[in-house]
Protein backbone atom coordinates (compact mmCIF):
# COMPACT_ATOMS: atom_id res chain seq x y z
CA UNK A 1 0.00 0.00 0.00
CA UNK A 2 1.20 3.23 -0.89
CA UNK A 3 0.03 5.25 0.61
CA UNK A 4 0.51 5.28 4.31
CA UNK A 5 4.48 6.01 3.32
CA UNK A 6 3.14 9.05 0.98
CA UNK A 7 1.31 11.06 3.99
CA UNK A 8 4.23 10.63 6.39
CA UNK A 9 6.31 11.98 3.78
CA UNK A 10 3.89 14.57 2.88
CA UNK A 11 3.75 15.67 6.67
CA UNK A 12 7.33 16.41 6.96
CA UNK A 13 7.65 17.96 4.05
CA UNK A 14 4.57 20.59 4.69
CA UNK A 15 6.14 20.86 8.22
CA UNK A 16 9.90 21.60 6.76
CA UNK A 17 8.13 23.98 4.21
CA UNK A 18 5.83 25.99 6.72
CA UNK A 19 9.38 26.21 8.63
CA UNK A 20 10.97 27.55 6.62
CA UNK A 21 8.45 30.00 5.71
CA UNK A 22 9.65 32.20 8.33
CA UNK A 23 12.68 33.27 6.34
CA UNK A 24 10.62 33.84 2.74
CA UNK A 25 9.93 38.14 2.61
CA UNK A 26 6.43 39.39 3.45
CA UNK A 27 4.27 39.55 0.66
CA UNK A 28 4.81 42.80 -1.62
CA UNK A 29 7.97 43.93 0.45
CA UNK A 30 9.84 46.22 -2.01
CA UNK A 31 13.02 45.53 -0.52
CA UNK A 32 13.66 42.30 -0.43
CA UNK A 33 16.66 40.30 -2.17
CA UNK A 34 14.69 39.90 -5.21
CA UNK A 35 14.15 43.46 -6.21
CA UNK A 36 17.36 44.52 -5.01
CA UNK A 37 20.22 43.81 -7.25
CA UNK A 38 19.96 44.01 -10.79
CA UNK A 39 16.22 44.47 -11.71
CA UNK A 40 15.83 48.08 -10.47
CA UNK A 41 18.18 48.52 -13.72
CA UNK A 42 16.29 46.68 -15.87
CA UNK A 43 13.35 48.83 -14.86
CA UNK A 44 15.11 52.52 -15.13
CA UNK A 45 17.19 51.34 -18.04
CA UNK A 46 14.48 50.01 -20.57
CA UNK A 47 13.24 52.84 -22.88
CA UNK A 48 16.48 54.51 -23.17
CA UNK A 49 18.32 51.18 -23.91
CA UNK A 50 16.42 49.76 -25.70
CA UNK A 51 13.11 51.67 -26.71
CA UNK A 52 10.59 48.88 -26.29
CA UNK A 53 8.19 50.38 -23.42
CA UNK A 54 7.51 46.24 -22.00
CA UNK A 55 10.32 45.48 -19.53
CA UNK A 56 9.53 41.58 -19.75
CA UNK A 57 9.66 41.47 -23.87
CA UNK A 58 13.16 43.93 -23.31
CA UNK A 59 14.38 41.61 -20.54
CA UNK A 60 13.52 38.16 -22.96
CA UNK A 61 14.61 39.05 -25.67
CA UNK A 62 17.79 41.51 -25.15
CA UNK A 63 18.95 40.93 -22.20
CA UNK A 64 18.69 37.75 -21.70
CA UNK A 65 18.48 36.75 -25.41
CA UNK A 66 20.72 33.76 -24.93
CA UNK A 67 18.17 32.28 -22.40
CA UNK A 68 15.53 32.31 -24.77
CA UNK A 69 17.47 30.62 -27.89
CA UNK A 70 18.08 27.76 -25.95
CA UNK A 71 14.56 27.72 -24.94
CA UNK A 72 13.35 27.61 -28.27
CA UNK A 73 15.85 24.79 -29.15
CA UNK A 74 14.29 23.26 -26.30
CA UNK A 75 10.69 23.13 -27.56
CA UNK A 76 12.15 22.50 -31.08
CA UNK A 77 13.96 18.99 -29.56
CA UNK A 78 10.51 18.54 -27.72
CA UNK A 79 8.56 18.11 -31.13
CA UNK A 80 11.33 16.05 -32.89
CA UNK A 81 11.30 13.83 -29.88
CA UNK A 82 7.56 13.18 -30.22
CA UNK A 83 8.03 12.60 -33.83
CA UNK A 84 10.93 9.86 -32.73
CA UNK A 85 8.51 8.08 -30.25
CA UNK A 86 5.40 7.74 -31.88
CA UNK A 87 6.09 7.26 -35.96
CA UNK A 88 6.98 3.69 -36.67
CA UNK A 89 8.19 1.19 -39.05
CA UNK A 90 4.46 0.05 -40.33
CA UNK A 91 4.45 -3.15 -42.48
CA UNK A 92 7.89 -2.46 -44.00
CA UNK A 93 6.90 0.98 -44.96
CA UNK A 94 9.33 3.35 -43.88
CA UNK A 95 9.12 6.38 -41.04
CA UNK B 1 -15.18 5.71 -31.55
CA UNK B 2 -15.08 8.54 -33.04
CA UNK B 3 -17.70 9.37 -35.96
CA UNK B 4 -17.77 12.06 -38.66
CA UNK B 5 -20.10 14.38 -37.38
CA UNK B 6 -20.23 17.07 -40.10
CA UNK B 7 -22.02 20.07 -37.98
CA UNK B 8 -23.00 23.48 -40.44
CA UNK B 9 -23.24 25.77 -37.84
CA UNK B 10 -19.60 24.86 -36.53
CA UNK B 11 -18.05 24.44 -39.74
CA UNK B 12 -19.10 28.25 -40.79
CA UNK B 13 -18.49 29.80 -37.75
CA UNK B 14 -14.93 28.06 -37.85
CA UNK B 15 -14.03 29.16 -41.41
CA UNK B 16 -15.09 32.79 -40.46
CA UNK B 17 -13.24 32.93 -37.18
CA UNK B 18 -10.13 31.27 -38.31
CA UNK B 19 -8.48 34.59 -40.79
CA UNK B 20 -9.24 36.77 -37.87
CA UNK B 21 -7.69 34.20 -35.11
CA UNK B 22 -4.16 34.29 -37.17
CA UNK B 23 -4.59 37.99 -37.67
CA UNK B 24 -4.94 38.36 -33.91
CA UNK B 25 -1.81 36.21 -32.79
CA UNK B 26 0.06 38.94 -35.41
CA UNK B 27 -1.50 41.48 -33.19
CA UNK B 28 -0.26 39.83 -29.91
CA UNK B 29 3.46 39.46 -31.80
CA UNK B 30 3.77 42.49 -32.81
CA UNK B 31 2.67 44.33 -30.35
CA UNK B 32 4.27 42.52 -27.77
CA UNK B 33 6.80 45.56 -27.30
CA UNK B 34 4.54 47.86 -25.85
CA UNK B 35 1.47 45.56 -24.21
CA UNK B 36 1.45 41.92 -22.87
CA UNK B 37 2.46 39.34 -25.79
CA UNK B 38 5.76 38.47 -27.50
CA UNK B 39 6.39 35.29 -29.92
CA UNK B 40 5.65 32.73 -27.76
CA UNK B 41 1.81 33.75 -26.77
CA UNK B 42 1.05 34.99 -30.61
CA UNK B 43 2.60 30.99 -31.58
CA UNK B 44 0.20 29.24 -29.72
CA UNK B 45 -2.60 31.51 -30.62
CA UNK B 46 -1.80 30.57 -34.32
CA UNK B 47 -1.51 27.22 -33.54
CA UNK B 48 -5.06 27.61 -32.23
CA UNK B 49 -6.52 28.34 -35.37
CA UNK B 50 -4.90 25.29 -37.18
CA UNK B 51 -6.09 23.13 -34.20
CA UNK B 52 -9.62 24.42 -35.05
CA UNK B 53 -9.54 23.26 -38.63
CA UNK B 54 -9.08 19.74 -37.32
CA UNK B 55 -11.95 20.29 -34.49
CA UNK B 56 -14.28 21.83 -36.77
CA UNK B 57 -13.26 19.74 -40.04
CA UNK B 58 -10.96 16.46 -40.52
CA UNK B 59 -7.91 15.81 -40.15
CA UNK B 60 -7.37 15.22 -44.26
CA UNK B 61 -8.46 19.12 -44.46
CA UNK B 62 -5.58 20.26 -42.36
CA UNK B 63 -3.37 18.24 -43.76
CA UNK B 64 -4.15 19.53 -47.34
CA UNK B 65 -4.20 22.89 -46.00
CA UNK B 66 -0.60 22.81 -43.79
CA UNK B 67 1.11 19.73 -45.59
CA UNK B 68 3.48 17.81 -43.32
CA UNK B 69 6.85 18.56 -45.26
CA UNK B 70 6.02 22.56 -44.89
CA UNK B 71 5.30 21.58 -40.60
CA UNK B 72 8.89 20.08 -40.70
CA UNK B 73 10.61 23.24 -42.75
CA UNK B 74 8.56 25.60 -40.06
CA UNK B 75 10.04 23.82 -36.97
CA UNK B 76 13.33 24.29 -38.27
CA UNK B 77 13.05 28.16 -40.21
CA UNK B 78 12.28 29.41 -36.57
CA UNK B 79 15.08 28.31 -34.73
CA UNK B 80 17.70 29.42 -37.55
CA UNK B 81 15.97 32.88 -38.11
CA UNK B 82 16.33 33.17 -33.71
CA UNK B 83 20.30 32.08 -34.52
CA UNK B 84 20.38 33.96 -37.97
CA UNK B 85 19.65 36.98 -36.40
CA UNK B 86 22.90 36.78 -33.55
CA UNK B 87 24.97 35.28 -36.60
CA UNK B 88 24.42 38.42 -38.10
CA UNK B 89 25.45 39.91 -35.01
CA UNK B 90 28.76 38.17 -34.93
CA UNK B 91 29.35 38.90 -38.61
CA UNK B 92 29.23 42.68 -38.52
CA UNK B 93 31.90 42.69 -35.31
CA UNK B 94 30.34 42.38 -32.24
CA UNK B 95 29.17 39.96 -29.84
CA UNK B 96 26.50 37.03 -30.37
CA UNK B 97 22.97 38.54 -30.38
CA UNK B 98 24.55 42.14 -29.72
CA UNK B 99 21.40 43.88 -31.87
CA UNK B 100 23.35 47.32 -31.48
CA UNK B 101 25.14 46.95 -34.49
CA UNK B 102 22.34 46.17 -36.88
CA UNK B 103 22.45 49.73 -37.03
CA UNK B 104 24.85 49.25 -39.63
CA UNK B 105 22.49 47.37 -42.00
CA UNK B 106 19.41 48.49 -40.83
CA UNK B 107 18.54 52.39 -41.89
CA UNK B 108 17.93 53.51 -38.05
CA UNK B 109 19.88 54.65 -35.27
CA UNK B 110 21.87 52.64 -32.44
CA UNK B 111 18.83 52.28 -29.49
CA UNK B 112 16.04 51.41 -32.44
CA UNK B 113 18.34 48.93 -34.17
CA UNK B 114 17.64 47.02 -30.47
CA UNK B 115 13.91 47.23 -31.33
CA UNK B 116 14.02 45.93 -34.75
CA UNK B 117 16.61 42.76 -33.25
CA UNK B 118 13.85 42.25 -30.87
CA UNK B 119 11.26 41.96 -33.65
CA UNK B 120 13.08 39.57 -35.45
CA UNK B 121 13.98 36.97 -32.92
CA UNK B 122 10.31 37.17 -31.83
CA UNK B 123 9.18 36.37 -35.16
CA UNK B 124 11.71 32.92 -35.52
CA UNK B 125 10.31 32.22 -31.95
CA UNK B 126 6.08 32.12 -32.81
CA UNK B 127 6.94 30.54 -36.25
CA UNK B 128 8.68 27.54 -33.98
CA UNK B 129 6.72 27.67 -31.46
CA UNK B 130 3.44 27.11 -33.87
CA UNK B 131 5.01 24.98 -36.06
CA UNK B 132 5.78 22.61 -33.21
CA UNK B 133 2.37 23.08 -31.06
CA UNK B 134 0.74 21.99 -34.25
CA UNK B 135 2.72 18.43 -35.03
CA UNK B 136 2.96 17.34 -31.20
CA UNK B 137 -1.09 17.79 -31.54
CA UNK B 138 -1.32 15.79 -34.57
CA UNK B 139 1.57 13.30 -33.43
CA UNK B 140 -0.51 12.70 -29.88
CA UNK B 141 -4.35 12.08 -31.47
CA UNK B 142 -3.06 9.84 -34.51
CA UNK B 143 -0.82 8.10 -32.27
CA UNK B 144 1.70 9.14 -34.51
CA UNK B 145 -0.27 7.39 -37.87
CA UNK B 146 -1.18 10.16 -39.93
CA UNK B 147 1.25 9.93 -42.42
CA UNK B 148 -0.25 8.65 -44.98
CA UNK B 149 -3.45 7.15 -43.18
CA UNK B 150 -5.80 10.22 -44.86
CA UNK B 151 -9.78 10.23 -44.62
CA UNK B 152 -10.58 7.22 -42.85
CA UNK B 153 -12.44 7.62 -39.78
CA UNK B 154 -9.82 5.30 -37.19
CA UNK B 155 -7.18 8.35 -37.10
CA UNK B 156 -7.26 8.97 -33.17
CA UNK B 157 -9.27 5.86 -32.36
CA UNK B 158 -8.22 3.63 -29.96
CA UNK B 159 -6.71 0.03 -31.07
CA UNK B 160 -7.20 -2.39 -28.47
CA UNK C 1 1.10 35.79 15.16
CA UNK C 2 -2.27 36.36 12.98
CA UNK C 3 -0.78 39.18 11.35
CA UNK C 4 2.39 36.91 10.85
CA UNK C 5 -0.21 34.21 8.94
CA UNK C 6 -2.03 37.12 7.03
CA UNK C 7 0.87 38.57 5.83
CA UNK C 8 2.75 35.47 4.20
CA UNK C 9 -0.90 33.76 2.63
CA UNK C 10 0.01 33.59 -0.85
CA UNK C 11 3.40 30.82 0.58
CA UNK C 12 -0.03 28.86 2.53
CA UNK C 13 -1.71 28.69 -0.90
CA UNK C 14 1.41 27.31 -2.53
CA UNK C 15 2.65 24.88 -0.04
CA UNK C 16 -1.06 23.01 0.03
CA UNK C 17 -0.64 22.90 -3.73
CA UNK C 18 3.01 21.11 -3.90
CA UNK C 19 2.01 18.57 -1.33
CA UNK C 20 -1.48 17.63 -3.22
CA UNK C 21 0.95 17.54 -6.45
CA UNK C 22 3.71 15.72 -4.28
CA UNK C 23 0.96 13.34 -3.08
CA UNK C 24 -0.31 12.31 -6.41
CA UNK C 25 2.67 11.45 -8.08
CA UNK C 26 3.92 9.30 -5.19
CA UNK C 27 0.42 7.37 -4.30
CA UNK C 28 -1.82 7.11 -7.14
CA UNK C 29 -1.21 3.87 -9.63
CA UNK C 30 -2.54 5.02 -12.54
CA UNK C 31 0.70 6.58 -14.94
CA UNK C 32 -2.02 9.76 -16.07
CA UNK C 33 -2.99 10.93 -12.26
CA UNK C 34 0.83 10.97 -11.98
CA UNK C 35 1.50 12.79 -14.87
CA UNK C 36 -1.11 15.63 -13.67
CA UNK C 37 0.30 15.47 -9.89
CA UNK C 38 3.61 16.52 -11.54
CA UNK C 39 1.94 19.16 -13.40
CA UNK C 40 -0.11 20.47 -10.50
CA UNK C 41 3.98 20.67 -8.61
CA UNK C 42 4.90 22.55 -11.85
CA UNK C 43 2.51 24.93 -11.91
CA UNK C 44 2.34 25.60 -8.11
CA UNK C 45 6.41 26.71 -8.26
CA UNK C 46 5.38 28.76 -11.25
CA UNK C 47 3.13 30.96 -9.52
CA UNK C 48 5.44 30.84 -6.31
CA UNK C 49 7.66 32.59 -8.53
CA UNK C 50 5.95 35.42 -9.75
CA UNK C 51 3.90 35.66 -6.08
CA UNK C 52 7.96 36.46 -5.10
CA UNK C 53 7.81 39.81 -7.58
CA UNK C 54 5.04 41.89 -6.93
CA UNK C 55 5.38 44.72 -4.95
CA UNK C 56 2.84 46.97 -2.86
CA UNK C 57 1.54 49.62 -4.95
CA UNK C 58 2.95 48.69 -7.97
CA UNK C 59 1.61 48.27 -11.49
CA UNK C 60 2.51 46.50 -14.42
CA UNK C 61 5.62 46.29 -15.92
CA UNK C 62 5.34 48.36 -19.16
CA UNK C 63 6.22 51.98 -19.45
CA UNK C 64 3.14 53.52 -20.86
CA UNK C 65 3.61 56.91 -22.78
CA UNK C 66 0.39 58.91 -21.06
CA UNK C 67 2.10 58.39 -17.50
CA UNK C 68 4.76 60.72 -16.00
CA UNK C 69 8.55 60.76 -17.70
CA UNK C 70 10.60 59.78 -14.26
CA UNK C 71 10.69 55.77 -14.00
CA UNK C 72 11.02 54.48 -10.52
CA UNK C 73 11.55 51.40 -9.61
CA UNK C 74 9.60 51.31 -6.54
CA UNK C 75 6.64 52.02 -9.10
CA UNK C 76 6.41 48.52 -11.09
CA UNK C 77 6.90 45.30 -10.04
CA UNK C 78 9.64 43.31 -10.74
CA UNK C 79 10.03 41.85 -14.20
CA UNK C 80 12.68 39.07 -13.77
CA UNK C 81 10.49 36.56 -12.16
CA UNK C 82 7.72 36.97 -15.21
CA UNK C 83 10.24 36.41 -17.88
CA UNK C 84 12.29 32.93 -15.96
CA UNK C 85 9.03 31.45 -15.58
CA UNK C 86 7.86 32.47 -19.14
CA UNK C 87 10.67 29.90 -19.70
CA UNK C 88 9.37 27.49 -17.26
CA UNK C 89 6.13 27.37 -18.48
CA UNK C 90 7.27 26.69 -22.14
CA UNK C 91 9.64 23.76 -20.83
CA UNK C 92 6.92 22.44 -18.82
CA UNK C 93 4.78 22.37 -22.32
CA UNK C 94 7.58 20.51 -23.92
CA UNK C 95 7.74 17.80 -20.48
CA UNK C 96 3.77 17.41 -20.87
CA UNK C 97 4.03 16.49 -24.57
CA UNK C 98 6.92 14.17 -24.53
CA UNK C 99 5.61 12.48 -21.36
CA UNK C 100 2.46 11.97 -22.96
CA UNK C 101 3.90 10.33 -26.17
CA UNK C 102 5.82 8.13 -23.69
CA UNK C 103 2.25 7.16 -22.54
CA UNK C 104 0.68 6.10 -24.95
CA UNK C 105 3.65 3.64 -25.91
CA UNK C 106 3.25 2.25 -22.74
CA UNK C 107 -0.58 1.33 -23.80
CA UNK C 108 0.50 0.32 -26.86
CA UNK C 109 2.94 -2.24 -25.61
CA UNK C 110 1.48 -3.24 -22.21
CA UNK C 111 -2.45 -2.69 -22.99
CA UNK C 112 -2.72 -1.20 -19.50
CA UNK C 113 -2.14 1.81 -18.07
CA UNK C 114 -2.03 1.11 -13.93
CA UNK C 115 1.60 0.82 -12.50
CA UNK C 116 1.81 -2.96 -10.24
CA UNK C 117 -0.16 -4.46 -13.86
CA UNK C 118 3.21 -3.03 -16.24
CA UNK C 119 5.67 -6.37 -15.37
CA UNK C 120 9.07 -6.28 -16.55
CA UNK C 121 10.16 -7.34 -20.87
CA UNK C 122 11.88 -10.59 -19.41
CA UNK C 123 8.16 -11.94 -18.13
CA UNK C 124 6.08 -9.85 -20.62
CA UNK C 125 8.42 -10.75 -23.84
CA UNK C 126 7.18 -9.02 -27.36
CA UNK C 127 4.82 -10.97 -29.52
CA UNK C 128 7.12 -13.12 -32.50
CA UNK C 129 7.16 -11.48 -35.90
CA UNK C 130 3.83 -12.02 -37.75
CA UNK C 131 1.95 -12.68 -33.95
CA UNK C 132 0.81 -8.29 -33.92
CA UNK C 133 2.88 -4.74 -34.06
CA UNK C 134 4.39 -2.94 -31.57
CA UNK C 135 0.81 -1.15 -31.01
CA UNK C 136 -0.76 -3.96 -29.58
CA UNK C 137 -2.61 -6.58 -31.83
CA UNK C 138 -4.79 -5.33 -34.37
CA UNK C 139 -7.11 -7.03 -37.01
Amino acid sequence: MKKAPAFIVIIIMGFLLVYSAEEFPKWGDPNQPASLHVSPRYIEKTVEETAVPNMVTSVLADYRGYDTMFETSVIFTAGITVMLLLRRKRNGKRV
Amino acid sequence: MVREFEDVIIQTLARFLIPFVQLYSLYVLIHGHGSPGGGFQGGCILAASFILIVIAYDLKEAKRRFPEKTLLIFCCLGVFIYAATGWACLLLGSNFLDYGVLSDILPTGHVKARYYGMAMIETGVEIAVMAVMFSIFLDLTTKGEHEGILGETDAGVHHK
Amino acid sequence: MLEYIISKYNYWMYIVLILIGFYAMMAKNNLMKKLIGMGIFQWAIICYFMSIGSKKGGTIPIISEHGSGIIRAIDFINPLPHVLMLTAIVVGVATTGISLAILISIYGRYGTLEEDEITPPHLNPLPRRGEGTLKGNRK
